[in-house]
């Protein structure tokens, strides 16, 4: 073999054998690094300065910081994490480049709001955000919507709700069901027909499949909740006439003269506990339900059971643009 | 006159074209307006927003690169290949040479923006299935993006008249970055006073607004541009590579060539 074969076929193969060591040494290295310390760092936390840097281009900037926000609540919320510390600042930096970025305030907004494990659990920081996108984007009703939502559900404050609601319903092109929800908040805020209203409008109003599915199990949730209580009550009914507590649900359906004992939305009976309680047979398959539950039972991560019909296809509660 | 400008942009176009440099840049920048679309993907909502933003950012970007890169050799190496003793022995003025490598270099980078904006359409048509009328501003954003190149070939051509390659390019690239920022340099004349104030304002009016020609965002979230912001940034970007221009023809008439 020649000179000049031989370090060919040396340099060859130490350029195999170094580029294999290499990754075999940095998969390890990543498995000793806690990933806390890489996924906690913001380099630049200054929104004005992260603006500056972009050199005009903040349109670009915020797409890829928006991204990064998305990858990072995604991340954590799959491993149930309980802290989401540069979550807020990735969205304050995102809308300060492209205060015209809505799914930003939409989306960051629910990722902001709900309580950890599934959210950040910061809605009075999610309400900032909502009102910053709609100082700066006043004609879209959405944001008023999801504004509203976020008192109704995490902050349960269905007089600020009402009010949100009653603002976007004055902008031009506003869905006629702003409306009507600011009407309700009045005085029905808690009835479930009120709920089944707010998530009947959140599923008819996207396309995103994820944001249907979820709007899909609360409306579930909902129907199981409102069965709960009127079992419940007709358990303490039975009760008050009998003075016992029924040995079944059976019994509970013949004294109601129902042709059987109810079922949840997945067709499976309801239970009655011994000591009276309705309970869901499963209630891992509702994730969001709040009655039903036996107790000490802590919820697992909510599965989307059911599938949404394409957005298109979807029969409309409300006729939604 | 017009016939030498002509044979001299020409000839520029054709040199320039032969540059492979050239073509892995456009290929790059219609790669990048390509993967704008996986960008869409791992997100929410922004399919569209990425494609045009990423997608005129690398026309933008890339365009800037390959007008610094091929407007700072223009003249210097002519100089270097002693080819511009041979034109110049023709009836050639200076200013014509100068001129003329504008135009020819003007054209190259037209002709590029043309086949990248080509990959920013066909990347948003995948993404958005079809055009809507709103997408036709992404065509005053490529306009836009045309003009700042008209300057910045200027301004190369400028630097490229008096200076080094390195230097050149050097030059050339710090006025794109405080071009950016120039906005800012109108806020700081602003808020000094008295000889910091002259200074800063004549900085703000003298460096090329790159900002005011740059309206990505804009047309990525389908706003409108109004015509008037139309005419009123043709006329700035040609009054101001006239002047670069200018200057340019100025300092290379009195350039001792030997």
């Amino acid at each position: 073999m020649s000179s000049r074969k031989r370090t060919t076929v040396w340099a060859a193969a130490l350029l195999v054998v170094s580029m294999a060591g290499s990754i075999f040494l940095l998969n390890r290295v990543d498995r000793i690094r806690p990933h806390e310390i890489v996924d906690d760092t913001l380099y630049i936390a200054s929104p004005k300065l992260v603006k500056h840097a972009s050199l005009g281009f903040e349109g670009l900037v915020a797409c890829i910081y928006w991204t990064r926000a998305v990858q990072y609540f995604g991340h954590r919320h799959f491993l149930r994490n309980r802290s989401y510390n540069e979550l807020a600042p990735l969205l304050e930096i995102t809308t300060t480049l492209d205060p015209n970025l809505a799914p930003a305030y939409q989306f960051g907004a629910s990722f902001l709001a709900p309580a950890p494990p599934n959210g950040a659990g910061q809605p009075e920081r999610a309400i900032r955000l909502m009102e910053y996108g709609i100082q700066h984007n006043p004609d879209n009703w959405h944001l008023y919507y999801d504004l509203g939502f976020i008192y109704y559900t995490e902050l349960k404050d269905y007089k600020r709700a009402g009010e949100v609601f009653a603002r976007g319903s004055k902008v031009p092109n506003a869905h006629p069901f702003l409306k009507i929800l600011a009407a309700v908040m009045a005085e029905h805020a808690e009835d479930f027909a009120t709920a089944r209203l707010l998530w009947s409008a959140a599923y008819e109003s996207s396309t995103e499949t994820n944001i249907r599915q979820n709007a899909l199990e609360h409306l579930r949730s909902i129907q199981v909740d409102e069965d709960v209580t009127s079992l419940q009550n007709a358990v303490t009914q039975f009760v008050n006439q009998n003075g016992r507590i029924p040995t079944s649900l059976w019994e509970v359906a013949d004294a109601e003269h129902l042709k059987g004992v109810p079922v949840d939305p997945d067709g499976v009976p309801y239970e009655l506990s011994l000591d009276g309680q309705v309970l869901v047979a499963n209630p891992d398959d509702f994730p969001f339900i709040s009655k039903g539950t036996p107790p000490g039972y802590k919820p697992g991560p909510p599965k989307f059971h059911v599938k949404p019909p394409a957005a298109s296809q979807g029969q409309a509660q409300l006729d939604i643009p | 006159m017009n016939a030498r400008i002509l044979y001299i942009a020409s000839n520029t176009f054709r040199e320039a074209v032969r540059d492979r440099v050239l073509y892995n840049l456009i290929a790059f920048a219609v790669l990048l307006s390509a993967a704008a679309i996986f960008i869409g993907q791992i997100s929410i909502e922004i399919e569209r927003l990425v494609v045009v933003n990423l997608g005129l950012t690398a026309v933008s970007l890339f365009g800037v690169v390959i007008a610094i890169f091929i407007g700072i050799g223009l003249v210097s190496k002519e100089i270097e290949k002693r080819t511009l003793y041979t034109v110049l022995s023709r009836p050639v003025r200076r200013w014509e040479f100068i001129v003329g490598k504008f135009f020819g270099l003007a054209g190259t980078l037209v002709v590029n923006t043309f086949f990248m904006g080509v990959g920013v359409f066909a990347a948003l048509l995948y993404v958005a299935h079809k055009f809507s009328g709103p997408d036709a501003w992404i065509l005053v954003a490529l306009y836009f993006i045309v003009l700042q190149f008209l300057i910045i070939c200027s301004l190369a051509l400028l630097f490229s008249s008096f200076s080094s390659p390195l230097l050149s390019a050097i030059f050339a690239f710090s006025l794109f970055v405080i071009g950016s920022f120039s906005d800012d340099l109108r806020g700081f004349a602003y808020l000094t006073r008295g000889f910091a104030h002259w200074i800063a304002t004549a900085a703000a009016y003298m460096v090329p607004n790159f900002s005011v020609l740059n309206v990505i965002s804009s047309v990525a979230h389908q706003q409108a541009i109004s015509s008037q912001l139309i005419l009123q940034n043709t006329l700035y970007a040609l009054f101001y590579s006239a002047m670069a221009l200018s200057g340019a023809v100025l300092i290379f008439e009195r350039r001792n060539l030997k």
